[in-house]
């Protein structure tokens, strides 16, 4: 196998860690030294060799210990999974898309084989040799959307179109900053970005529905979206807030380095062929403060980014307490030369940090 | 870029229906496998006439889950810009042609109890290809389907044959019609209502439904318009700084895409939104023939959809 797994873990003893690989393809969110919100939409057909960008669904050394800690959200609450009668459909569809895009994308990793409706699906890192009979449920331990993304790193809503809005009628929700799946269950797509600051004002959220509602079959949209996350906790659900929210209160000079973690979402789009519904998979991306400073751009960036953030938004992100602690830090590798544009770390362009 | 993505076909069968109506089944060039799709998309055909490309709209018909080929049905149009009349005269078996991937601007709500189809003749195509996605998965629907006679009713044979209970036909001539208030009044609770057709029919549709107070979100409708021809105008594009001459037989869309200007679009037929263009200046009468716009926006003379919508006077300037 091409991909080393890592065995660690997301809860309690906080194993989780990045490679120096994973370090160098991190999503980055900024494009520039500052962030506002905007409809940051392109067409998610492939990136550079080796980038989370590069195939549909992005496969990493955490796949196998990410899906571990799925299983471990899912047996202490199940309504983290949720699907409303008629999209079952769409979870075929999901199902369908994910098996073709991994076996195609990672050959060595999965296997898919189709003979009409028979088909027999082969995942390697997690021990999976199923056969089952596509769009007949009784043949799979679950639904189909569960079935296939207890099996996929990220969140996913499965939303249904109708009435030219967009409805989130179906979804697998364990990875989330802070939403909450059996909260929304239902809702339109403006109802379920209400509690969002300042973007409504800016009509972001009028134009970014027309584009979603217009994304077409064979061509996938994709964004990224950033938070923060003390601790590298992937499940950063409203339902646990009792036991992750008081964590941001442990942070010191001493350890922000290693448990600040800056938190990216590939957000990627697909319109799903037979029940013309939307996917919007939301792939989680955490890396620690102290990598992130190895990448000498992304240093002095990150420290300006945050310090000129307007105070709504370190608000809404749940950092607002933390952030003087951060800048602190921060501003140690902020030496004041210009950065390159793009989100790409340049390492080979880039100065090394001057102070 | 505009539009869905293409896909390289063959054209492999041709079978006329009727006097007006011809079949056309398309498969993948290069030997692959289409899309699946879901009932009542569309698919966009790029038609090379001589130096003219026109790009029609036509409903899939075939079966969704057929990955092998796609079917579509033309009915002629003779006074219509020459796009019905290129299919029927001049596209051969064997001919390549390109299509767009498939659009679904007329799905199911898969919530439906029940899904009601009425139909006003062409307007059967989406239909078909739902009908069979309903089918595969044991779903309740019914046809009600208004046809000129029996010559033209194309489908209604097959249909009647495989569906007899679900099918109703109802023949002009024989001076049949739908007995549309008492066919609502019977419908079980979550019922959804689709037409396709007409516009007369699809108002008649829509408002007597409003009137039996149906809720709006359970009527369903689809009604491409192909643009029709009219006078010549002259457009200023300003964001392309070029003066552009739309000729009689062409679309304002289309003659924006022949001088290199890449227009937005999805349906070309007044539905979907996609080309909705704002109107900088103007010295004259637009001819709104969308369904995109509102009354009021028509009125304003801020907008214009470019795809069916014409333009008669001295000056109009686009934001494009």
């Amino acid at each position: 196998m091409t991909i080393q797994f890592n065995d660690e873990t997301f809860r309690d003893d906080y194993s989780f860690h990045n490679s120096e690989w994973a370090i160098k393809r991190f999503p980055f969110p900024f494009h520039e030294d500052s962030y506002m919100y905007s409809v940051n939409m392109e067409q998610h057909r492939g990136g550079p060799d080796g980038s989370v960008f590069e195939k549909r669904f992005d496969v990493d050394e955490h796949y196998v210990s990410e899906m571990k800690d799925r299983a471990l959200v899912l047996a202490d609450d199940p309504l983290r999974c949720q699907s409303l009668p008629h999209m079952t459909l769409a979870g075929w569809d999901l199902l369908e898309l994910i098996m073709v895009s991994k076996s195609e994308d990672y050959p060595d990793l999965f296997e898919l084989h189709r003979d009409g409706n028979a088909w027999r699906w082969i995942n390697k890192p997690l021990g999976i040799d199923h056969s089952f009979t596509f769009l007949d449920e009784a043949t799979l331990p679950y639904g189909p959307m569960e079935y296939i993304t207890r099996q996929a790193q990220g969140d996913f809503a499965v939303l249904d179109q109708r009435d030219d809005n967009l409805w989130m009628d179906a979804g697998m929700v364990t990875t989330q900053a802070d939403w909450s799946l059996d909260f929304d269950i239902g809702m339109n797509f403006f109802e379920w970005h209400a509690p969002v600051p300042l973007a409504h004002e800016k009509g972001i959220f009028v134009r970014a529905l027309k584009f979603l509602l217009n994304i077409q079959q064979g061509s996938p949209a994709r964004r990224l979206n950033w938070t923060m996350t003390v601790n590298p906790l992937l499940d950063t659900s409203p339902e646990n807030y009792h036991k992750w929210g008081i964590q941001k209160t442990t942070l010191t000079p001493e350890n922000i380095g290693a448990k600040q973690h800056l938190r990216v979402e590939l957000q990627t789009f697909f319109r799903l062929p037979r029940s013309n519904a939307l996917v919007f998979p939301i792939r989680c991306y955490l890396c620690s403060f102290q990598d992130l400073m190895t990448v000498p751009k992304w240093g002095r960036r990150l420290h300006r980014v945050i310090r000129d953030l307007p105070d709504e938004l370190a608000t809404y992100k749940g950092f607002i307490d933390n952030r003087p602690l951060m800048l602190d830090y921060l501003s140690k590798f902020d030496d004041g030369l210009p950065t390159s544009p793009g989100i790409w770390p340049d390492l080979d362009v880039e100065p090394a940090l001057q102070k | 870029m505009s539009g869905a993505d293409k896909i390289a076909v063959t054209v492999t069968d041709i079978v006329p229906l009727n006097e007006l109506v011809t079949r056309f089944e398309f498969r993948r060039t290069d030997g692959g496998l289409l899309p699946t799709f879901s009932g009542g998309a569309h698919t966009v055909v790029e038609m090379r006439d001589g130096d003219i490309t026109r790009m029609n709209p036509y409903s899939l018909m075939s079966d969704p889950m057929d990955q092998t080929a796609y079917c579509i049905s033309v009915r002629r149009d003779d006074e219509g810009r020459g796009g019905s009349l290129f299919m029927h005269n001049k596209v051969a078996v064997g001919d390549e042609m390109v299509i767009s991937y498939p659009v679904n601007l007329f799905s199911l709500d898969l919530r439906a109890k029940k899904h009601l189809f009425l139909a006003g003749g062409i307007g059967i195509t989406p239909f078909m290809a739902q009908i069979k996605q309903l089918e595969r998965f044991n779903c309740r629907w019914e046809l009600h389907y208004a046809c000129r006679s029996k010559d033209l009713g194309s489908y209604a044979d097959e249909l009647s044959a495989h569906h007899p209970n679900e099918t109703h036909i109802y023949y002009d001539d024989q001076k049949q019609a739908i007995d549309l208030v008492n066919l609502l009044d019977g419908q079980p609770l979550g019922t959804h209502v689709y037409v396709c057709g007409p516009k007369g029919m699809i108002d008649w549709v829509r408002n007597t439904a409003k009137a039996e107070g149906w809720p709006r979100e359970a009527i369903h409708y689809e009604e491409f318009l192909a643009p029709k021809p009219g006078k010549p105008f002259e457009v200023k594009l300003a964001i392309s700084n070029k003066v552009i001459q739309v000729g009689e037989q062409e679309s304002l869309l289309e003659a924006m895409e022949r001088e290199g200007v890449d227009a937005p679009y999805l349906c070309r037929g007044g539905a979907c939104g996609q080309c909705e263009t704002r109107v900088i200046d103007y010295a004259g009468n637009f001819i709104h023939r969308d369904h995109w716009l509102d009354d009021a926006e028509h009125a304003s003379g801020e907008k214009i959809m470019p795809c069916v919508s014409r333009f008669e006077g001295k000056t109009l300037v686009l934001d494009r």
